[in-house]
């Protein structure tokens, strides 16, 4: 084996990114490394490049332990990373950027033909004819994607990682791609490949390994799995012994009232116009790979994205969508996945980040009194069983699953008829995680309805009522009642294109 | 109220230890006499002086809150200096006149508002357009003269006094607790601070974010324009040119030294405003310590570094690791002997 890894832990405060993962890759091989957001992809390739200091395991590298503690030093070793934005410099030569850093010097000074020579020699094999004196920039990003992958392979020479170098190329800049990837295999080097598309995962790689929440879920030979099977490997079933306990028993939607209709709502690029009715009490679930067009689809129903097409009408009429602000008048509210960036706002307490939404809709002008304010603070930590010593502890403080139930709580303080969760338990632990769920339900009895977006099937097969499956920035189908299981979601996911796998949503 | 006392404390502190420094200098530094029925003395004079620093940094600390920064507001006072003298001297009279500047103040403010917030440029780029093209209209304004008016009631505003305190120092006392006031009392302070730490959680939370960033700037025209007229009202005269020159760059230092962070986030306007005073304090001190001409901004530069080189939360922690490693030591010395 070129690379073994054995056992490999990352903790991060509240969270194991990593948990004893293995991991091997033999010379000549391109090995796909895939699972959802959060999984532990980046954390495994920031300690294989030595961006993050492993807490546990070994690296053997050519049967060397190695540790390496800076990107150099791991380049120095062998271990070269390409990445999706490509990790030149755009403002200087082709050249230059190849031989940075150890440019051939005649007296002292750069020797720009020995240079331009370097690199063109760098180029060999790469079935590039390109200019190597004119600016990186005027290539498209699939050269740039090459010339990157020609100064790793040049730098370090016999790992060479790609983190989602397909993301931004179009279909014959792929196959450009592959063609130099495969070049590289033969010419042994061994190549991890990370990738959310499984299309590509089957054509070009060898073996795969799945990780799912910062554990090693299976390596297999590529052409032993089909798509169904990998789907499976990658969204798995942690909850099934919750679901064995059986349905939560919602009432059939029939008998509910409709409380929203939204018609033809789309956006060119996002996601094909779909329609959607959400009944009272109702937990819609939306399934699909990340990338498939489910987040957007949530983002547009709350106006983070201006819709193009499309309307929403509730019983009284239209209602507009169109900014977060209108769709929160309308009664909506919507905790976004990464709740990092887009839930908490880090450096204020508690309170304040419970009461923000409810404050904003008052206006600046109407202050909730700071009693009302430390009342539903107070409220909302007992409700939600916020482990935190103080109100006014800032929200940055808390762990991940703590952060999100004041999330939440923002929410529930609005009262809102329309509730969007954006995989409201990624990255919390299990406890934190089986509370919200049970949260949920509660939420519903009162006639609340939910929206619920997740990777982990199982989570919503045990809470939503119907669901709505996302595949390619299209709503494909829609599973109710007896059809939801984790294996029906999943072949709807696995569907291939121009075989709607059961009813068409539309 | 001891909350709003304890995140004053370093920059109250550093007033004291700067008066005690001067003083040491010059002896008669705190003294405050009367004399025509108005306070004089060297602490009243920095009340005075200060005056246009303070009512910069007020409505600096609210953009620097939003994570923006102002640079235009030099130059915003002397466009509206040059508005409010070239009104007195056409004949309108002082309240016309305190109007119009005003008003060009805000519509500075828009501007900035608008180009950072509407079109996302960035807050630097974004003031720096009328920071330099600024000064041309004040030019254009004044026609290139130094524009000088003799109107006794606006010249009130800069040398005037009540109840022997100069009209500048209760000037900026005002603004600054109206403000602050406004900024408290009401969900603004709470608002902007939350668009400051992270805009686009803000935003989804349903905070008009934009509308917010333009009021700031907006807020922060108005205060120029106040500054402005201070400046004008003083000299009596409006001087395109020289109105407000750098003072952006006062404003931005007694932010920081009120410890405000530039990134945005929780803000202290008490805590500026006295920033505003220590840079204030230090000019005037070195004055009269009576060093040579020369060597005052080197001072200045040299004391304001001591300042912040103690608020620094990285030496903070350098020097906690420093203090441990000394322990250590000694511990291990002792262990030995």
């Amino acid at each position: 084996m070129l690379l073994t890894i054995q056992s490999l832990t990352k903790t991060f405060p509240g969270t194991k990114a990593l948990d004893g993962v293995n991991f091997d890759l033999s010379a000549g091989e391109v090995h796909a490394l895939l699972g959802e957001n959060g999984a532990g992809k980046s954390t495994l390739i920031k300690c294989l490049t030595g961006a993050y200091r492993r807490d546990e395991g070994e690296m053997h590298l050519d049967g060397r332990l190695i540790s390496p503690t800076s990107t150099s030093e791991a380049q120095e070793l062998g271990i070269g990373t390409v990445y999706q934005e490509v990790n030149l410099l755009p403002n200087l030569t082709v050249a230059q950027n190849l031989t940075f850093g150890r440019e051939p010097r005649r007296f002292g000074l750069i020797n720009s033909r020995a240079q331009k020579l370097a690199a063109l020699e760098m180029l060999q094999g790469y079935g590039l004819d390109i200019d190597v004196g004119r600016d990186l920039s005027s290539y498209s990003v699939a050269i740039q994607q090459i010339i990157a992958i020609a100064r790793a392979v040049a730098v370090s020479g016999k790992v060479l990682i790609l983190d989602e170098p397909t993301a931004s190329l179009d279909a014959a800049e792929v196959r450009m791609l592959f063609d130099v990837v495969r070049n590289l295999r033969d010419r042994g080097l061994g190549i991890v490949f990370v990738s959310h598309f499984l299309d590509q995962v089957f054509e070009l790689t060898d073996r795969l390994t799945v990780l799912r929440n910062g554990q090693h879920v299976v390596t297999e030979q590529t052409a032993g799995l089909d798509r169904l099977q990998l789907i499976h490997h990658m969204l798995g079933r942690d909850l099934e012994a919750v679901e064995e306990q059986g349905h939560t028993g919602h009432a059939p939607i029939v008998e509910r009232p409709a409380m929203l209709h939204f018609t033809g709502i789309g956006r060119a690029g996002v996601i094909e116009p779909f329609d959607l009715t959400v009944h009272e009490g109702e937990v819609i679930g939306f399934a699909g790979l990340l990338g498939s067009g489910r987040t957007e689809s949530a983002e547009l129903l709350f106006g983070l994205r201006r819709a193009q097409t499309g309307e929403a009408r509730d019983q009284s009429g239209p209602i507009s969508i169109e900014t977060p602000q209108s769709a929160i008048a309308a009664g909506f509210g919507f905790a976004p996945e990464d709740r990092k960036t887009d839930g908490i706002v880090a450096e204020l307490s508690i309170r304040e980040n419970i009461i923000l939404a409810l404050q904003a809709q008052r206006g600046w002008a109407r202050p909730l009194p700071r009693a009302e304010q430390d009342r539903l603070a107070a409220d909302y930590i007992k409700r939600l069983d916020i482990r935190t010593s103080d109100a006014e502890k800032a929200i940055g403080d808390l762990s991940g699953g703590n952060q999100q139930k004041v999330v939440l709580a923002r929410w529930l303080a609005m009262n809102p008829r329309f509730l969007i969760l954006d995989e409201p338990t990624r990255g919390i632990d299990v406890g934190a995680h089986a509370e919200i769920l049970k949260l949920i339900d509660r939420l519903t009895e009162d006639g609340m309805a939910v929206l619920i977006i997740s990777s982990e099937l199982d989570e919503l097969v045990v809470a939503a009522d119907r669901i709505i499956v996302v595949r390619d920035r299209r709503h494909v189908s829609e599973l109710t009642g007896s059809a939801v299981t984790s294996d029906t979601i999943m072949q709807a996911i696995a569907a291939e294109d121009h075989a709607p796998a059961q009813e068409v949503a539309r | 109220m001891i909350r709003s006392l304890r995140r004053v404390a370093p920059q109250l502190m550093t007033l004291v230890v700067l008066a005690a420094l001067v003083s040491w200098f010059f002896p008669s530094f705190l003294q405050i006499d009367m004399s025509d029925g108005r306070l004089v003395g060297p602490v009243i004079d920095i009340l005075k002086r200060g005056a246009p620093v303070a009512i910069l940094a007020v409505g600096m600390t609210l953009v620097v809150a939003t994570g923006g920064i102002d640079l235009s507001v030099g130059t915003v006072m002397a466009i509206t200096g040059a508005v409010a003298a070239s009104a007195l001297v056409s004949g309108w009279g002082v309240p016309v006149a305190l109007i119009l500047a005003v008003g060009a103040g805000m519509i500075a403010g828009l501007w900035n508002g608008c180009l950072v917030a509407v079109l996302g440029i960035q807050p630097i780029v974004a003031t720096l357009i009328l920071m330099t093209a600024g000064r041309g209209i004040a030019q254009l304004i004044t026609e290139g003269r130094i524009l000088t008016y003799s109107d006794t009631g606006f010249g009130f505003l800069g040398s005037g006094s009540i109840l022997g305190i100069p009209v500048p120092a209760l000037l900026w006392v005002l603004t600054g607790v109206l403000v602050a006031l406004l900024m408290r009392r009401t969900a603004l302070g709470l608002l902007v601070e939350a668009v400051g730490v992270n805009k686009r959680a803000s935003a989804l939370a349903g905070v008009n974010a934009r509308g917010l960033i333009i009021v700031v700037y907006m807020a922060s025209g108005l205060c120029a324009a106040l500054a402005g007229i201070i400046a004008t009202a003083d000299i009596r005269g409006a001087d395109a040119n020289n109105a407000g020159l750098w003072l952006e760059l006062d404003a931005i230092l007694a932010v920081v030294i009120g410890g405000n962070s530039l990134l945005g986030g929780r803000f202290s306007i008490a805590a500026s405003v006295l920033g505003a005073m220590i840079i204030q304090t230090i000019d005037t001190g070195i004055l009269l310590a009576g060093f040579p001409s020369e060597y005052n901004l080197v001072i200045k530069a040299v004391l304001v570094l001591a300042i912040l080189m103690i608020q620094s939360p990285h030496l903070a922690s350098e020097w906690a690791l420093i203090r441990m490693q000394i322990a250590r030591r000694r511990a291990a010395r002792e262990q030995e002997v």
